[in-house]
């Protein structure tokens, strides 16, 4: 089963002294090593700062295009990893030991139990 | 069917399939994967047995004979695809395959009913659920209490706390919360969830009072079993045994714990006759037990606190330095400012009021306290006790007002009340109350 960590984190990241920079940096790389060698990693991205956000929604015919990210919030979503897991008990226990708990969020969501949105009739 | 001749009444047949419940429960559910489906198949076989029980007699192992024709509903169920909740074809298969298996065995109603509570415990009380979700689902699996009953409990309507199951048991499903005792290095703190979702069981029902919450009453002998079977599934986890000593220990007082008017009595003012001894040894012995566990948790040293009340000769000769160095051992634990109160308390009653007021000032200087203190009753009722005896009595006066506007129980108002009149008479007469 696929589980999604959410990291939701303050933009202090950005913002630490070099030297904590690097310090964290190597425990998320070894913490991603470890997903990777436990063969549970399916996708993950860093994302950007959420000031090079846009939201979009579309009025009718009108698309709007919002300079920002969809909510305006303390936290915000810093990346995401995918994992295939056994339960929620190994997904979270992989959150826990992610460095990211430590600053932030790791909102740890399954995915759907129907699975992917497919045609109807189409199995 | 050999068993005991029909006769039984009804209500007698219901107690039997509710203190089997959480075995049949927690037996299906290992072997079908899926709660809901466990707990349909269960209510079918309950209906059978209560037909089929007053006419033929009580089999003589229940659980074995409600687990099998559980098995044998579930298997209809899934085989028609009659469940509650939408489950894919190879869903279905696979569970059916597993329930099958079990079919085989030479006249399952005779084969003991292997014991998987403590896996459905741990399922119940995981803490990826909401507190109020682990305290109902172990009150409607475990304890095998009905959707109604819990609501009744819990003073919500049936429909909130059907939803709040659903919820639930919707979680455990498509999270895939697991059925399993956890693994070594999250064992802390699963176990301490399953501990404090057995106490809040009985702390609701030690609040209830009133003479017309039998329903929340009856959550303490539900807890009181529930901390028994944890006991016995679990018997080198002191805490566990621990918690088991303390509900005890507590229920065991709680005649005496009401006035004739319906006020509350302080504990150093029970009458001690109307304690019930039985149940004060079980919970005396359970804490021996606890001792001879490796380790001491915050669950001992409350229920040591309980025994050393329990045990005083009398009111008078509670020992109250004793129950003082276990609060400070309580709280090097859990600090909060509610331990700190209970000590504050217990250490006035040793060494006098002004040692308590010390152990309480640091309280109100620390910043992070302020919106929580401002708010917290048991706080203000003491600090106006204590300074009452300590002869400050303009202090004492306002902080009885704060205590007296945040007061919710009417028999504690009036106590609060009379003794604001007489810290405007005279200085002190009598000491802070300790529950």
């Amino acid at each position: 089963m696929q589980y999604a960590l959410l990291f939701y984190t303050t933009e202090t990241f950005d913002s630490l002294p070099p030297a904590e920079r690097q310090e964290w940096l190597a425990q998320m790389i070894a913490w991603r090593k470890s997903l990777a060698e436990a063969g549970v990693l399916r996708g993950a991205l860093r994302l950007a700062p959420s000031a090079t956000a846009t939201s979009v929604r579309r009025d009718g015919d009108e698309v709007l295009f919002t300079d920002g990210p969809f909510a305006e919030t303390k936290e915000i979503l810093a990346g995401f990893i995918l994992l295939d897991c056994a339960d929620l008990d190994a997904a979270l226990a992989w959150a826990g030991r992610c460095p990211i708990s430590r600053i932030g969020t790791v909102e740890v969501r399954p995915e759907h139990p129907e699975g992917p949105m497919r045609e109807p009739g189409v199995s | 069917m050999t068993g005991v001749a029909g006769g039984a009444g009804h209500a007698a047949l219901e107690q039997i399939v509710r203190e089997e419940a959480g075995l049949v429960l927690a037996a299906l559910v290992a072997s079908c994967g899926d709660l809901d489906l466990a707990e349909e198949a269960f209510q079918d076989a309950v209906e059978t047995a209560l037909e089929r029980w007053p006419r033929d007699g009580v089999p003589q192992r229940p659980a074995a004979w409600l687990t099998t024709a559980a098995r044998r509903r579930a298997i209809d169920r899934l085989r028609h695809g009659a469940m509650r909740s939408g489950k894919s074809a190879a869903l279905r298969a696979s569970e059916l395959a597993r329930l099958a298996a079990r079919e085989d065995e030479p006249d399952p109603e005779q084969a003991a009913v292997p014991d998987e509570r403590l896996r459905l415990i741990f399922t119940c009380c995981h803490p990826a659920l909401a507190p109020e979700a682990r305290v109902a689902l172990t009150l409607r699996t475990l304890g095998g209490l009905s959707t109604a009953a819990v609501a009744r409990s819990f003073l919500v309507s049936e429909v909130t706390m059907a939803k709040r199951l659903e919820r639930a048991k919707q979680k455990i499903r498509d999270a895939q919360i697991p059925y399993r005792v956890p693994a070594p290095d999250a064992w802390a703190e699963r176990i301490r969830s399953v501990l404090a979702v057995v106490y809040l069981i009985f702390n609701e029902g030690y609040t209830a009072t009133g003479s017309s919450d039998a329903d929340r009453r009856a959550l303490c002998a539900e807890a009181i079993r529930l901390a028994g079977i944890l006991a016995a599934l679990l018997p080198d986890e002191g805490e566990v045994h621990a918690l088991s000593a303390l509900v005890l220990l507590h229920d065991a007082r709680s005649d005496a714990r009401v006035g004739d008017d319906g006020s509350l009595v302080p504990l150093d003012e029970q009458d001690r006759a109307r304690w019930r001894h039985a149940e004060l040894g079980a919970g005396l012995a359970a804490l021996q037990r606890a001792a001879h566990c490796p380790g001491r948790g915050p669950y001992q040293v409350q229920a040591a606190i309980a025994a050393a009340h329990a045990t005083a000769p009398s009111g008078a000769e509670t020992p109250w330095r004793a129950i003082a160095a276990l609060y400070a051992e309580l709280e090097a634990i859990h600090p909060s400012p509610v331990v700190r109160v209970n000590r504050a308390v217990a250490e006035s009653r040793a060494s006098g009021a002004r040692a308590g007021l010390a152990l309480l000032e640091p309280l109100a200087l620390d910043a992070r306290l302020h919106a929580r203190l401002a708010a917290y009753q048991p706080y203000h009722a003491a600090r106006a006790d204590l300074l009452r005896q300590a002869g400050r009595r303009d202090e004492a006066r306002e902080a009885y007002a704060r205590a007296i506007e945040l007061c919710r129980d009417e028999s504690e108002r009036r106590f609060l009340e009379r003794r604001r009149a007489e810290s405007r008479a005279n200085g002190s007469s009598g000491p802070a109350r300790h529950r």
